[in-house]
C-alpha cells in the first residue's frame, strides 16, 4: 500500500463569474521513503495539491471530489483539530519562506522542542536535548548556543535548516517541501538539496518535492509529475522523463531550459502561455499550443495512459494511434 | 588598468575603477552617544570592465554581490562613490545630462508586475520615453510607433489600449522592453529580467532580447545570477563575488576553462539535467558556508573562508588582477600555480 494515494483529486473555486477549476482530477501515489518531485509553471496547480493534501486550502478553495488517503485512511474532509494533529506529527511541511514558518517571538529551540513534545509526548529536557540535536544534524554551527536564539538572528539559509529540522523533528512519515530553495542563491540550495535528501533517507520520510525547477528536481526525485493548468500530464520515473518525455509539453519545457552544457544559441520556445483557468480550452488543455495537435485532442480529455516508460495524458499515446505509429 | 584588447570592436561602455560605498551608520545622536563609528557597505569594490557595441556582458552572482548596484550605477541610478564610467566615450554623468546621449541608454527590471504603471495604458507607457525626449511630433506619427514597437516585441498594436493588470508575467516583460526600446537605444542594462518568470515564457523572452540585438545592434550589459541563462546571452562575463570581479573574460572561455575557485563552485552548485548529474549519479558539490557580510567583508581574498585553496596568503593579501588565457583572474591560487587542473 502506498504512503499517500490522492485519487481525481478535484479544487474549486467558486467565483463571482463561475467557478473555476483550479485541480482537476489529480491522481498519484506516493510510496514510503520515495521524493516525487512535483514539477511545473506558476498557476498549474502543484502548491495547490500540497495544500489540499495538508488541509491548508486557502477560502474560497474547496476539495470538490476525489478522495485523499494517507496509509489508507482518508484525510480528506477531516474536522481542522484532527487535521492539525495530522499535520506536523504525520505529514510535515517545509515552505518556500522560513519566516512563515517560525514564530519570530519564540526561540528556535523552543519551537523544536514544543513541536516534539506536543507530537510525541516528550518532556520538556528531552525535547530540549532533542532540540539540540536536531540542529546539530541539519549543520547549524555551535547547535548548543543556537538553540536559544531567536529566528531573525539566522541567515535564510541557516533559517530553512532550522525549518527542516522543524518539519522533520515529530518524525512524519511524509514532508511536503513546496519550493524549499527557490528563495535561496544556488550555492546553498545545493546545501539544502543535500541536507533535505540526506534526512530524508536517514529517517525514512517520504517527500513531496515541489519546485519549478527541472535541475533540482533531477537530482533529487524519484518519480516527477509534470503539471499543466491543473491536470498532471505526466508521471513517471525522473531519469524517463527528462531525457524521454512523452508528453508534448513535457518536452517542450524540457527543451526551453537554458543547459549549462550548451554552447550560446536560441533556446526553444513553447508558443503562448499556459491558459488562464477562466479559460481552459476542452479536451486536452494543452491542445492550443501542442505541436503535435489533431482533431481528437481539442474534443476529448485524455487520461494518464502509458506512454514508453512514462505514463501520460496525451492521445497520441492513445493504443490506437501508437500501434498506427509504430506498426 | 583597461582591458582594450578585449572588447570586439569600438568600446560602448567603460567601467573603470568604480567602487561604490553605502553609509550604513546607525543615526547619529546614537553614533554620537556610543561612540560608534561611521560604518560603510561597499557594494561595489574596484570594478572594471568595457563593453563592445553590440556585444553582451553578463555579471553574474549570488545576492549580495554587488552586480544590480552595478547595473544601477550604470544608468546612473547611483553615482560612483570612486572611480569613472564612460559611455560612448564620455563621463557618464556628462552624457546623462544630455538628452541626445540619455535616450541612448536604457534599463529593463527584473519585476515585470512593479516596473509599470498600472493606471496608465500600455500605448502611453511606450509612449512616455518618445514624448519624454521628444523624438516625435503629433500624436498619430507616436501612435504608429507605439504600434511598431509592440509588434517588434512580440504583441499586438490593439495591446495599446490595455492596461498592465490585463497581461501575463511574460507579456508585460516584453512591454517593458518596448518601452526600453523606444527611445531609440543602444545600451541596455537588463536587471534579472527573466527572474521572475516561468522557464518556458522565459526562453520566449530571451530569444526576443537575441533577435532585437541583432536587428537593432544593440549593446547589453546582463544581470543575473543564473549561470545556465548567462551562457545563452553573454560574449564576456564577469563572475561577482562581494562586489569584486572576480573572474572577467569572454564567456565561452570561462565556461570551459574556469579558473577561479568561486567560478568553479558555483559551476557546480547548478543543478543541472546532464544524465550523469541525475538522482542516483553524481551529486553536485555543495559550497561550504554562506557569503559573510559585505558590511564587514573577511580580509584578504573575500572568499578565502569558503575556498578550499585558501592559506595564509589569501587570509591576509588581496589578491590583484592577473592575466589567464583571455580573462582576468584575482587569486593568489591561480598566480602560484595551485590551482588542480
Amino acid at each position: 500500500m502506498p504512503l499517500l494515494e490522492v485519487e481525481a483529486l478535484s479544487v474549486e473555486f467558486p467565483t463571482r463569474r463561475g467557478v473555476l477549476k483550479a485541480l482537476d482530477r489529480v491522481s498519484f501515489a506516493i510510496r514510503a521513503g520515495e521524493v516525487l518531485g512535483m514539477v511545473g509553471e506558476s498557476g498549474a496547480g502543484k502548491s495547490l495539491t500540497g495544500a489540499a493534501i495538508i488541509g491548508l486550502l486557502e477560502r474560497p478553495g474547496l476539495i470538490s471530489g476525489g478522495r485523499i488517503l494517507l496509509e489508507g485512511k482518508r484525510i480528506d474532509g477531516l474536522p481542522p483539530e484532527e487535521m492539525r494533529r495530522i499535520r506536523g506529527r504525520r505529514i510535515g511541511a517545509i515552505f518556500q519562506d522560513p519566516l512563515t514558518t517560525l514564530d519570530p517571538l519564540y526561540t528556535v529551540g523552543r519551537q523544536l522542542a514544543e513541536t516534539m513534545q506536543v507530537h510525541l509526548g516528550i518532556p520538556g529536557a528531552e525535547a530540549r536535548r532533542r532540540a539540540v540535536d536536531w540542529l546539530a544534524q541539519v549543520g547549524i554551527p555551535a547547535p548548543e548556543e543556537r538553540v536559544d536564539s531567536y529566528p531573525h538572528e539566522f541567515s535564510g539559509g541557516m533559517r530553512q535548516r532550522v525549518v527542516i529540522a522543524l518539519a522533520l523533528c515529530a518524525e512524519p512519515r511524509l514532508v511536503i517541501a513546496d519550493e524549499p530553495t527557490t528563495a535561496l542563491d544556488v550555492s546553498i540550495q545545493a546545501q539544502i538539496i543535500a541536507l533535505l535528501k540526506r534526512l530524508a533517507r536517514d529517517h525514512g520520510t517520504s517527500v513531496m518535492l515541489i519546485t519549478h525547477d527541472m535541475g533540482v528536481i533531477a537530482e533529487t526525485a524519484d518519480r516527477v509529475a509534470v503539471m499543466y493548468a491543473g491536470r498532471i500530464v505526466e508521471l513517471g520515473p525522473v531519469a524517463r522523463v527528462i531525457r524521454h518525455p512523452a508528453h508534448p509539453y513535457t518536452e517542450g519545457l524540457m527543451a526551453s531550459i537554458p543547459m549549462l552544457e550548451e554552447r550560446r544559441g536560441r533556446l526553444a520556445q513553447i508558443e503562448g502561455a499556459m491558459p488562464r483557468l477562466s479559460a481552459i480550452p476542452p479536451g486536452c488543455p494543452f491542445s492550443p499550443r501542442c505541436p503535435k495537435v489533431f482533431a481528437r485532442c481539442a474534443e476529448e480529455r485524455p487520461e494518464l495512459m502509458p506512454a514508453g516508460e512514462t505514463e501520460a495524458a496525451c492521445w497520441f499515446h492513445a493504443p490506437a494511434l501508437a500501434e498506427a505509429a509504430h506498426g | 588598468m583597461g582591458e582594450a584588447a578585449t572588447a570586439d570592436g569600438a568600446t560602448l561602455f567603460e567601467a573603470e575603477h568604480v567602487t561604490r560605498l553605502f553609509d550604513v551608520s546607525g543615526p547619529w545622536l546614537r553614533r554620537v552617544t556610543n561612540g560608534e563609528k561611521q560604518r560603510f557597505l561597499r557594494a561595489v569594490d574596484d570594478v572594471s570592465f568595457t563593453i563592445g557595441r553590440g556585444s553582451t556582458l553578463a555579471l553574474v552572482g549570488e545576492s549580495g554581490c554587488g552586480k544590480s548596484t552595478m547595473a544601477r550605477l550604470a544608468v546612473g541610478l547611483h553615482a560612483p562613490s570612486r572611480g569613472a564610467i564612460r559611455f560612448a566615450g564620455k563621463p557618464l554623468a556628462a552624457a546623462r545630462a544630455e538628452a541626445g546621449l540619455r535616450r541612448r541608454m536604457n534599463m529593463i527590471f527584473q519585476d515585470p508586475y512593479a516596473s509599470l504603471n498600472p493606471r496608465w495604458r500600455v500605448a502611453r507607457i511606450i509612449a512616455e520615453p518618445i514624448r519624454a525626449f521628444g523624438m516625435l511630433g503629433g500624436a498619430r506619427a507616436i501612435a504608429a510607433r507605439v504600434a511598431e514597437l509592440l509588434v517588434q516585441v512580440g504583441l499586438q498594436p490593439s495591446d495599446g489600449e490595455k492596461f498592465p493588470h490585463e497581461f501575463s508575467g511574460g507579456q508585460r516583460q516584453r512591454i517593458s522592453i518596448a518601452r526600453a526600446l523606444s527611445s531609440e537605444p543602444e545600451f541596455l542594462v537588463c536587471d534579472e529580467p527573466t527572474s521572475a518568470l516561468d522557464v518556458s515564457v522565459q526562453a520566449q523572452i530571451l530569444n526576443l532580447m537575441r533577435d532585437l540585438q541583432r536587428r537593432l545592434d544593440l549593446t547589453y550589459l546582463f544581470i543575473s545570477h543564473n549561470l545556465a541563462v548567462v551562457r545563452h546571452m553573454s560574449d564576456r562575463l564577469g563572475v561577482m563575488y562581494l562586489g569584486r570581479i572576480v573572474e572577467i573574460g569572454p564567456a565561452e572561455e570561462i565556461f570551459s576553462v574556469p579558473r577561479h575557485p568561486y567560478t568553479r563552485m558555483l559551476l557546480d552548485a547548478i543543478p543541472d539535467l546532464a544524465p550523469d548529474r541525475m538522482a542516483g549519479g553524481r551529486s553536485r558539490v555543495p559550497i561550504a558556508g554562506e557569503v559573510p557580510s559585505p558590511i564587514t567583508p573577511p580580509p584578504g581574498c573575500s572568499f578565502h573562508p569558503r575556498c578550499p585553496l585558501a592559506n595564509a596568503r589569501c587570509r591576509e593579501e588581496r589578491p590583484e588582477y592577473m592575466v589567464a588565457g583571455a580573462t582576468r583572474v584575482a587569486c593568489h591560487a591561480v598566480a602560484e600555480g595551485r590551482l588542480p587542473a
